[in-house]
């Protein structure tokens, strides 16, 4: 099958990734390859992708399959790397191929070639069709597959204005050997950063009737920014407040009407970045941070930035209504959820308080999870996860449907690349904006004893996702409604359910933007995928913070 | 096709070498058979079988490299990669670290290959379900695991002479058991790279043990405990220090091991006088790959991508408690004037001869941990994590397990850890490398979770 490599860097690598493997699947390609294969889209007219995936469903039909899905994809990848005053690594990468999802005799099977041609398609059919035949000897019950009515002959793309991949590559270097000199010369000791740029072109075609071509794009600027005193021997580092977006390389245009102001000069960041700004204020913060003052652990206030409760959503909320966890199915791995089918229900859950409004979507503008239709063919939709604090749903596909009582999937089905199965992967969720006037200076204002957090930092959480904890990038003490400076050394540890319920207030619309994660992990093997989560600024009262500090 | 002999790994390199003009060329050439069974809720969820071979041509001019990845093998496909290389490395920005290649390397034989492995299909891998499923189910037990076996070779050369060729086999098992009720939850995570040495059944009836004795856990107090840690809780934790003794970051300023100062901690005592860990190619219980680099790779690893080629040889990192050795890119090691060492994986941490069940005896108040979950870095200055507990924690008390706890979240340093050690068990294989169990005083737990 496929190349499916991993960059590992080590270390302070990637802003947000502490120990990061970076997936590249594919081969090698020249960047000009890549540019001309995004603009021509695939290089396959849709009449001919037809065609070959007639090929498949028939294949698999005559096999005895009952239902069958073909998605012919090619993933294109750029990924850039530097540090300092050099380019460390760029990353083209190309991986084009076909898988095929087929049930028979109640169970599911899949097959996938690199070898998009009507012999090895008919071949690999007839693989996925023996695959499922052999493992319904070991099935208890059959597959359940809610239905959906054939689409036709449909396409989708993202709405972007300029293709990344069309950017000359000296471009982007100039960008980020721009931002590091920002940095070095605002008093950094060390800078890397990077740009990744993701084009998944997605033909999908199944019994149901459904033809649909997918043209998606994702881009990602990051940097990490590092201080060191020598002397105390001692070292901070500082990550972008970008965030990955469903967008092109107009993301990094860095409009003036994007960007959403916030005390002590920070800058929050809409639908579009300045990566010198942010480099620029990043390289004085680090340095501030130095210095900044031990936190005292005990109960506060916390103040939290979207850039950082994107990741708190996405861990607490995002992760336990998965439907395939509360089930069971990722017990071995990424765990199982306390979000369990009684308390839904019930009805009555208090997964938070009166003011938690959390959505599922895959349906919002310039966010990661947002395409047309999802990869089992399912029209894309948004729908409520938790309504006024109360749970009343999940995240659910295709075969999932019928457990929850419901008729339809959700459209939340993916699969990272052609040659990997597709399953139940998490939509954008996040939190809606407050209803009434509030600006973070406001919120600030109401404060006696908090701390306000911005940015992504360390966060773990256990496999049922009660317990969690989380840092960030930057904390401000907060003292009777103003900041008083810089805390180090934060991270808080609270319980879900407790967390969401001490949600005391919320700002209003135009303070909301989405935070990203680019490199989701689950499954076994494991799987990558990109989901955004938004979110106003958001207050939670009396939450237990401790301090990190530590002498070795 | 997918696992070459070396003569016929060689033949292909040499003729892709034969086919250059860049200035300096390098080939890697690596080939695996992967496949796999997934199962949960007693059931099998997925399992698959994959093939995959591919050579990576780095041509280079002057400091300028670029490469491409082929997986066709007749003569134009190879002809033609080595020219995309070039074209590509000429389009390149100059890498001003950029290290020339290595010539001819003297490798270890080491017994990374098992043909028992090798021989895996699709047959065995649903035995190996069935032997771990079907206990469960006759105990109203629920089990979801996972096994991957891989099969592989990696061969490189250069236009310098150099030429390696190794071959591996690897399996790796997890397991987890479940109560019906939930209340319960056992794990074990063996690996092996000979496969006649992992039975799923046995592994699987430790993790049954640990889900039916964990129901109903009760809770403790966060603060500090002695604690067991088995080789399968403190691998990951052990895995993140060892990947940061790098020496460019602690010569930088920005790692655990620089000085306050400036330079770098190396010859200190850091840790208790019996912590002891080294790397050992040849080691019978963990062969490794007797070269760095290769295996996939493709020359796409962002950095210490110049270690390609170095021989790995026994190493001390840490003896007595006395930081050794620190990895040393070519690059790094040029500028101090010192030896490269290449970054190794797979580690052995010297223990003693107590077995697991010694070390509970000889505990009069602890905790015993099977496993640690979600660990992620806090402070990399101090190298603190925290992470959780998780599928079976108990409660020892006069040299006995005496009742289940609920997990607990911690926030430690391996550092910190290594000083506060109490006594060192016998070394077993964990996350591909050797472990003991080991007895620790005053492990910080931060709070209690209800996680089961």
């Amino acid at each position: 099958m496929q190349r499916r490599d991993f960059i590992q860097l080590s270390g302070l690598g990637i802003g947000g990734l502490l120990t990061a493997n970076i997936p590249v699947m594919g081969s090698n390609v020249s960047s000009d390859y890549l540019s001309e294969m995004t603009s021509r889209h695939s290089g396959m007219d849709n009449a001919a992708k037809k065609r070959l995936a007639d090929i498949a469903l028939n294949a698999a039909k005559s096999k005895g399959a009952t239902y069958t899905d073909v998605r012919i994809g090619r993933y294109l990848q750029q990924y850039l790397f530097t540090r300092e005053k050099q380019v460390q690594n760029i990353v083209n990468a190309e991986s084009y191929g076909m898988g095929i999802r087929v049930i028979a005799n109640g169970t599911w099977g899949f097959a996938a070639t690199s070898n998009v041609t009507p012999d090895a398609i008919a071949k690999c059919a007839e693989t996925a069709v023996a695959i499922a035949k052999a493992n319904a000897k070991l099935q208890s019950e059959p597959v359940q597959l809610a239905p959906q009515k054939g689409v036709g002959e449909v396409t989708w793309k993202t709405p972007i204005k300029k293709n990344a991949f069309e950017v000359p590559v000296q471009q982007k270097i100039d960008l980020l050997m721009k931002v590091n000199n920002a940095a070095l010369d605002n008093g950094a000791a060390f800078v890397t950063s990077n740009l990744f740029f993701i084009n998944e072109q997605k033909y999908f075609a199944s019994t149901d009737g459904s033809y649909i071509d997918q043209d998606i794009h994702r881009i990602w600027p990051t940097f990490t920014i590092s201080a060191v005193d020598r002397a105390a021997g001692k070292f901070k580092t500082r990550d972008a407040l970008s965030s990955p977006m469903g967008m092109g390389y107009e993301y990094l245009d860095g409009l003036a009407s994007e960007k959403i102001a916030a005390p002590n000069d920070l800058v929050g960041y809409r639908n579009s970045y300045d990566m010198l700004a942010d480099a620029t204020l990043g390289a004085k913060q680090v340095k501030e941070k130095l210095k900044a003052k031990t936190v005292q652990p005990g109960k506060y206030d916390l103040v939290l930035d979207p850039n950082h409760l994107g990741l708190t959503i996405h861990e607490s909320v995002g992760h336990p209504t998965e439907l395939d966890r509360v089930l069971g199915y990722e017990a071995n791995y990424a765990g199982t959820s306390f979000a369990t089918l009684d308390k839904w229900k019930s009805k009555s859950f208090n997964y938070g308080s009166k003011l938690v409004n959390i959505v599922a979507d895959k349906t919002q503008p310039n966010t990661l999870g947002t395409v047309g239709y999802d990869d089992e063919g399912v029209p894309c939709k948004q729908w409520d996860l938790i309504k006024d604090g109360i749970l009343v749903n999940y995240q659910a596909i295709r075969d999932q449907a019928a457990i929850l009582g419901e008729k339809e999937s959700n459209g939340c089905c993916y699969a990272d690349n052609w040659d990997s199965v597709q399953f139940q992967r998490m939509p954008n969720v996040s939190l809606k904006a407050g209803t009434e006037k509030r600006s973070v200076f406001d919120m600030i204002k109401g404060v006696d004893k908090g701390i306000y957090i911005i940015g992504r930092g360390s966060y773990s959480i256990d496999q049922q996702r009660y317990n969690f904890q989380f840092g960030g990038q930057l904390f401000y003490e907060i003292k009777n409604g103003e900041i008083v400076g810089m805390l180090d050394d934060v991270a808080y540890q609270s319980n879900t359910q407790e967390f969401w319920n001490s949600c005391a207030q919320l700002c209003d619309q135009d303070d909301y933007r989405t935070f990203g994660s680019f490199f989701d992990g689950k499954g076994q093997p494991s799987q990558v995928s990109a989901v955004s989560h938004g979110s106003a600024t958001t207050r939670f009262n009396g939450v237990n913070v401790i301090n990190t500090g530590r002498k070795i | 096709m997918a696992i070459l002999t070396r003569e016929e790994a060689k033949k292909i390199i040499d003729k892709v070498l034969a086919y250059s003009k860049a200035d300096e060329t390098s080939v890697s050439l690596s080939g695996n058979r992967t496949g796999n069974i997934r199962y949960a809720r007693n059931s099998v969820s997925t399992s698959g079988e994959s093939d995959n071979i591919a050579l990576a041509v780095t041509a280079v001019y002057g400091k300028k490299s670029g490469t491409a990845t082929i997986n066709e093998f007749d003569d134009a496909s190879l002809e033609k990669t080595v020219r995309r290389a070039e074209e590509i490395a000429q389009l390149a920005p100059e890498n001003p670290e950029y290290m020339p290649m290595l010539g001819p390397q003297t490798y270890l034989e080491t017994k990374t290959y098992a043909e028992s492995t090798a021989k895996i299909n699709p047959e065995f891998r649903a035995q190996a379900a069935f032997d771990s499923i079907d206990p469960c189910r006759q105990k109203n037990l629920t089990a979801a695991g996972y096994m991957e076996d891989t099969t592989g070779f990696s061969s490189i050369g250069n236009s310098k002479g150099l030429f390696g060729y190794n071959r591996s086999t690897g399996v790796d098992f997890s397991i987890t058991v479940r109560t019906a009720d939930g209340l319960g939850s056992g794990y074990a995570n063996p690996d092996v790279n000979d496969v006649t040495k992992l039975n799923t059944k046995a592994t699987t009836q430790i993790a049954m043990q640990k889900a039916m004795a964990s129901a109903s856990a009760r809770a403790l107090e966060p603060g500090k405990y002695t604690v067991i840690l088995e080789p399968t809780a403190s691998v990951e934790l052990l895995q993140n220090m060892m990947r940061s003794i790098d020496a460019r970051s602690a010569d930088e300023g920005r790692s655990f091991l620089s000085k306050k100062g400036g330079g770098t901690r190396l010859g200190e005592k850091l840790f208790d006088e019996r912590v002891t860990i080294i790397t050992d190619p040849q080691n019978p219980e963990l062969p490794l790959a007797p070269f760095s680099g290769g295996g996939g790779g493709g020359g796409r690893g962002g950095g210490g991508g110049d270690s390609l080629g170095l021989p790995q040889e026994k190493r001390t990192w840490i003896e007595n408690g006395v930081v050794k050795n620190m990895y040393y890119s070519r690059y790094w090691a040029e500028k101090k004037g010192v030896k490269p060492i290449p970054f190794a994986s797979g580690f052995i941490m010297m223990g003693g001869t107590q077995s697991l069940a010694d070390l509970i005896k000889s505990t009069d108040k602890g905790i015993l941990v099977t496993r640690f979950w979600y660990i992620r870095a806090v402070d990399p200055q101090t190298q603190l994590y925290t992470g959780l507990t998780r599928d079976g924690t108990f409660y020892i008390e006069n040299g006995q397990i005496k009742f289940p706890v609920k997990n607990f979240r911690f926030n430690e340093s391996p550092v910190i850890m290594l000083n506060n050690v109490e006594a060192l068990g016998k070394p077993v294989r964990a996350g591909g490398n050797l472990i003991p169990p080991m007895k620790i005083r005053d492990f910080t737990f931060t709070s209690l979770s209800d996680a089961v």
